[in-house]
């Protein structure tokens, strides 16, 4: 594919500035390495601190809906809600809120991963089959032993699956929130060079950004892979 | 028309048993299931005696309310008049005493956990509210190795055959000594061959460990071979249609099921089924 890219931007005499070839992009991370490094870090960073943020709060509020209901049928309209407004909206409203450090990205990163989280986590706790809950009535557990003994583990898969679309988007949220307000991150490096017309920069912008999310999701793979050994092989 | 032999018969199982222990009592037990338009009764006026080490398998059409019986024992289902005694003690104090286990249809075991994982759950759960009971429980493995599957510990449970999964829940279900094991159908979902062989070790087991067993199923043959009693449940509501000793003059393995007094028990039961349906 490379290759084909490569054959058609030297063949048709494409101008750098609209497409640079795979040889140019590849000279940007040689050349500009530290340009583009120094803007990687920021974005890690608001992209992880989001994912956990986000994922943290989806977990404990799913929690809550499943022990109470009321919780459940006041806030998950407010959750739906949320989700409804698009990130794009949502970000610059938090800029003027939160100014223009991290703290924005951070949160748009996380605003991006809860939703996700929180439709799967409060699937996955009530996906107990009703014998299992006669066994653990049998057993005069409560319901703190049904939640850490039963529920937890079984929300698992739906949790990874979860996390799996976080650990992308999580990345979307942090570029998203950097084209909105900042004079850093790989958000605002994509903005900088578009704006310049320094395609190779930007294009090089671009596949490190997918880098990362790619780098996160296999993680999250990894991870399922070792924590779900006792799923069949055949559910992945 | 069916309450009054029934009550009879009751009287008369009763009176033999007079001088024998008790597990578990049931008088005049009604269940009544709530939905919108009213209220449905599952069970109505039933009354048993089931004696202490005895393995008693009850039989019924389906719906007639069988499982719901049980369930009314294990204080899974509100019982709206009548009362139930486990022995002597009413359902919900008997269970946080961990005086019976159930084992279910389904082998119900979680499937995160190994084999011995599982039969230790009950040991790990209901602390606070079942002290006493969790207190004296026997070892795990044993346990495992009594139902066959010794070797077999570290199994996950989508590593072991569906017998196998029924096996584990049944040693799940003794880990804590229950003086009374509740069986749901719990090898209807088997093969015939698996069930069979189930079905043998059942009664090992009930002989090694003195247990009292009180088994639903809605296979004829199996409630024949595994019951020295066996109670007949009528449909719509759950009556007690009969409750009949069952004895057979060989021994109890599965060569029985070819003897004349086997085909007649069954050809008994199959009659009262007919009639209660």
């Amino acid at each position: 594919m490379l290759a084909l890219w490569h054959g058609i931007v030297t063949g048709f005499g494409v101008p750098d500035y609209i497409a640079p070839s795979p040889v140019q992009v590849l000279q940007v991370f040689v050349d500009q390495g530290d340009v583009l490094w120094i803007n990687f870090w920021p974005t890690l960073l608001e992209a992880a601190s989001g994912f956990v943020a986000g994922n943290t709060v989806a977990v404990l509020l799913a929690v809550w809906f499943v022990h109470n209901r009321l919780a459940e049928r006041a806030f998950y309209p407010i959750a739906v809600f949320i989700n409804t407004i698009p990130i794009i909206a949502i970000a610059p409203i938090l800029v003027l809120i939160l100014g223009n450090g991290y703290a924005p990205k951070i949160v748009i990163a996380a605003l991006i991963c809860f939703f996700p989280t929180l439709v799967n986590m409060v699937r996955g706790l009530k996906a107990v089959s009703p014998q299992t809950i006669e066994l653990m009535r049998v057993l005069s557990a409560s319901e703190r032993e049904v939640l850490f003994k039963i529920r937890l583990q079984s929300s698992l898969p739906f949790l990874f699956a979860a996390l799996k679309i976080a650990s992308t988007t999580c990345v979307i949220g942090a570029i998203v929130g950097e084209w909105i307000g900042s004079n850093y991150g790989l958000g605002s490096l994509i903005i900088e060079a578009t704006y310049n017309f320094r395609a190779p920069l930007l294009y090089a912008t671009v596949v490190l950004g997918a880098g990362l999310a790619v780098a996160a999701f296999a993680g999250v793979t990894l991870a399922e892979r070792r924590v779900l050994k006792w799923k069949p092989a055949e559910v992945f | 028309m069916t309450a009054a032999p029934a009550a009879g018969s009751v009287a008369a199982s009763g009176a033999d048993a007079g001088s024998a222990a008790v597990a578990v009592a049931v008088r005049d037990l009604a269940v009544r299931f709530e939905n919108d338009g009213g209220s449905v009764p599952a069970l109505d006026g039933v009354s048993l005696d089931v004696p202490a080490g005895g393995l008693v398998t009850m039989l019924g059409p389906s719906g007639c309310g069988k499982s719901t019986l049980l369930r009314a024992i294990a204080d899974l289902v509100p019982v709206s008049q009548g009362e139930i005694e486990v022995f002597g003690r009413a359902p919900e104090a008997a269970r946080r005493a961990r005086d019976f286990a159930f084992v279910f249809q389904d082998a119900n075991l979680l499937p995160w956990r190994s084999a011995i994982g599982n039969v230790r759950l009950p040991l790990e759960v209901g602390r606070r509210n079942a002290g006493e009971g969790v207190q004296q429980h026997a070892e795990p493995a044993e346990l495992l190795a009594l139902v066959g599957l010794g070797g077999r510990e570290n199994a996950l449970p989508h590593e072991l055959s569906g017998g196998m999964r029924q096996r584990v829940s049944i040693a799940r279900a003794l880990v804590c000594r229950p003086r009374v094991l509740l069986m749901d159908e719990p090898f209807g979902a088997l093969d015939e061959i698996t069930r069979d062989k189930l079905n043998e070790e059942l009664l090992r087991i009930w002989r090694e460990t003195g247990t009292t067993i009180i088994f639903v199923t809605h296979s004829i043959p199996e409630a024949a071979f595994l019951g020295q009693k066996c109670l007949v449940l009528s449909a719509q509501p759950g009556r007690v249609r009969e409750y009949l000793d069952i004895d057979f003059a060989g021994a109890r393995t599965l060569a029985v099921r070819d003897t004349l007094e086997f085909v007649q028990v069954t050809a008994r039961l199959r009659r009262l089924l007919a009639e209660s349906a």
